[in-house]
């Protein structure tokens, strides 16, 4: 078949590999009909995340048509259609029961190398390094599910796939990142990056009550989609001052909730900027997290931050006096997606978001390395990219 | 992860014993110098009587960066004697490439003598250091989680791991007591056959497609609550061994906590184990545990078609799936 394989920092091709096959009884093989690229693959398309090897196929982001059951799958059978949560979850551990499914204690063979990194480890991902379990991902024709009885979701007919096909990661992405903003009526949430998750957890904030969202980027096709779609506010961080546009905009009080839907490789203008390109190239940190910063900066009192952007090792001048003396709250994690795909779903089907408007550019699988610059460097106004195999 | 070497005063600041202090104070050192070569390679030259040239600068310039990065390796590894090791090796470098610039025409032979001994003074220094710092390092006891079991030769070896595993003792108990279920999750293991209640007899794979095998005895079962085993004298792998199951609090399931000891005098010992375990046996015996809990949780061993070595893409060649799952068999 043929698979978007990492060959390199900013080196990805599309080749002939193996078929994927069953290997164990809870297993499923699916023919992927599509398939996206995440911002989080970038991490890996610019080469900050360790332990990935050449000819890793890469992609979490896919849904498909099932082919084959291993003999433990009796609620999934050939023909169904399916959309796959990225984290690969077994379902009966004490985090899956507690249903942090991308806390599943079992899903990652590598467990050991995660936890020299980082104490314990994360459930296993599809495409996303070795760390988390070197499972082939899912820019490919086909993929290998494993836990396949618990993870993938079916697909009512009627929708379409477009529809459906983000449920795998970045609206539950976006909406876990609202929920943990812990928002009551009367909120105003602000929101760092306006990326598809982004997007996503601006409309999920309006979703979950808030009263008003703020949204801050640079680029103004992504504002101008913030503001259209989404219906956030914007701030354009490249003109005006963060702070005091955001405590102009709540009288004063500042955010009650911030999203950092950044993460690790944050831009950042000036000398901040360049001293934490500095620090990462010479190895002395890891993530460039100047959106967390911000965020733990601009957050009212009592506030809540929200991390949904991906970090991976260690950052520096963490404004802890801000964080200890606000009495803020953090709530970050990789997304417990199974937990949120069938309530969104029926949100989809009842109208309450169309999570196809961030959909810029469609191609062929064939056409990944492409799109893998595209989106990188935000050409043509490239938001978000789906393939077909 | 690295975690601070010597003591810590009440304010949390490393107090460094003597030596470490002149490992940084070589690693300062190796970052000035390289600096200095980095910055300013031009006159590097002529102060250590090389003709000034662009190719003589640019030895300088990447001498100078191997500089910096031995002192801040140094400096950030909180010292590790093998950074100071690296230091001796491009000591031996510099001597080379002087030794090599004294036979060249227009050289200042005074200036390059005298720096070739400001190098061997700084060598001397170095392997002092390393060595001490190494037989320093060597007295302490095993750093944190994950560093190396204490392999002592005539003492044998000695670990303790445990799981929490989200099923009843009753079931993890059974599981275990079951004998012939161990090689399912033992990596180690080939088969165990038991011979009767108490005896069995427990076969391992060793490299190159040998065997060992050893009998072994319970000497304690109580059910749901714990296992005590030891192997019967004159076994060639001499160990014994002990699992718990505990019950976790708050309906969480079982603790599994396993203790394991090897034991054989003599040098014999340490390459009967390194034969059964590999590198890093205490790693091997989580590993064995992290298999059992995914088993009776799962009710099956996560495999990732990809994942079993760093060195395999999560996709490899048709013939490498095929010899590696030869290699590991999948037991069920």
């Amino acid at each position: 078949m043929k698979a978007t394989c990492w060959m390199g920092k900013r080196n990805v091709q599309v080749q002939d590999v193996r078929d994927p096959e069953i290997l164990n009884p809870r297993d499923a093989v699916i023919r992927i009909t599509s398939t996206a690229i995440c911002g989080s693959d970038l991490h890996l398309y610019n080469g900050f995340v360790p332990t990935m090897e050449r000819g890793d196929i890469l992609g979490h982001e896919f849904m498909g048509e099932v082919v084959e059951v291993g003999s433990e799958v009796h609620n999934l059978s050939r023909g169904d259609r399916v959309v796959v949560p990225f984290p690969i979850a077994c379902g009966h551990c004490n985090m899956c029961e507690k249903e942090l499914f991308s806390l599943c204690e079992n899903s990652n063979p590598n467990a050991w190398m995660a936890e020299k990194m980082w104490g314990y480890s994360p459930c296993g991902i599809f495409g996303y390094s070795h760390l988390t379990g070197g499972y082939p991902g899912g820019q490919a024709e086909y993929a290998r599910v494993p836990f396949a009885d618990v993870g993938p979701l079916k697909v009512p007919e009627g929708m379409s796939d477009e529809q459906a096909l983000f449920l795998s990661d970045i609206l539950p992405t976006g909406y876990m990142a609202a929920e943990h903003a812990d928002i009551e009526p009367g909120d105003v949430v602000a929101v760092w990056g306006c990326g598809p998750v982004g997007q996503f957890a601006i409309a999920s904030a309006y979703m979950l009550g808030a009263e008003r969202v703020i949204a801050i980027d640079r680029f103004p096709y992504r504002l101008r989609m913030a503001r259209d779609r989404a219906k956030a506010e914007t701030i354009n961080y490249e003109e005006v001052d963060v702070y005091d546009a955001l405590r102009e905009m709540t009288g004063g009080r500042g955010p009650d909730g911030c999203i950092d839907a950044v993460g690790m490789e944050a831009h950042a203008p000036g000398v901040i900027g360049a001293y934490d390109r500095m620090k990462q190239a010479a190895m002395l940190e890891s993530d460039r997290p100047n959106a967390l910063r911000e965020a733990i900066m601009c957050c009212g009192n009592g506030g809540t931050v929200s991390v949904a952007g991906v970090y991976g090792g260690f950052i520096d001048k963490f404004p802890m006096g801000a964080f200890m003396n606000k009495s803020l709250t953090m709530k970050t994690g990789q997304t417990h997606v199974h937990r949120y795909m069938r309530p969104l779903l029926q949100r989809i089907e009842k109208g309450d978001i169309d999570p196809t408007f961030i959909i810029t550019h469609r191609g062929r699988l064939e056409e990944a390395p492409q799109m893998y610059e595209t989106f990188l460097n935000k050409e043509d106004e490239c938001m978000k990219v789906v393939l077909k195999p | 992860m690295a975690r601070a070497q010597g003591r810590q005063d009440w304010n949390g600041r490393n107090r460094h014993t003597p030596v470490e202090r002149m490992a940084r104070g070589l690693g300062w050192f190796s970052i000035g110098l390289g600096l200095a070569e980095a910055a300013a390679p031009g006159a590097m030259a002529q102060l250590i009587g090389a003709r000034d040239d662009d190719s003589t600068r640019g030895v300088l310039q990447a001498f100078g960066v191997r500089e910096i990065a031995s002192g801040v390796a140094i400096l950030q590894s909180n010292p590790d004697p093998e950074w100071l090791w690296a230091r001796v090796g491009g000591d031996a470098m510099d001597m080379a490439a002087l030794g090599r610039v004294l036979n060249d025409r227009d050289t200042d032979r005074t200036r390059v003598l005298m720096s070739l001994a400001a190098v061997a003074g700084a060598a001397a220094a170095d392997v002092y250091c390393a060595t001490a710092l190494s037989r320093e390092r060597g007295r302490q006891p095993a750093r944190a989680a994950g560093a190396r079991p204490r392999v002592r030769r005539r003492e044998g070896m000695h670990f303790k791991k445990s799981f929490t595993i989200n099923r009843q003792p009753d079931v993890v108990y059974g599981f275990w007591r079951k004998l012939e279920n161990l090689p399912q999750f033992m990596r180690h293991l080939e088969s165990v056959e038991v011979i009767d209640d108490r005896r069995s007899r427990w076969r391992a794979k060793a490299p190159a497609g040998t065997t060992v095998s050893w009998e072994a005895e319970i000497v304690d079962d109580q059910p749901d609550e714990r296992i005590s085993w030891r192997s019967v004298e004159g076994s060639t792998v001499p160990n014994r061994g002990t699992v718990r199951f505990v019950p976790a609090p708050g309906a969480r399931g079982t603790e599994v906590h396993v203790e394991i000891e090897y034991s054989l005098p003599g040098g014999q010992f340490t390459s009967m184990v390194a034969k059964l375990f590999g590198e890093e046996p205490e790693q091997q015996v989580a590993d064995d545990l992290r298999r059992l809990k995914q088993l009776l949780e799962a009710g099956e061993i996560a495999r990732s078609g990809g994942s079993v070595s760093l060195r395999q893409p999560a996709q490899p060649a048709p013939d490498k799936v095929r010899s590696r799952m030869a290699r590991e068999g999948v037991r069920r």
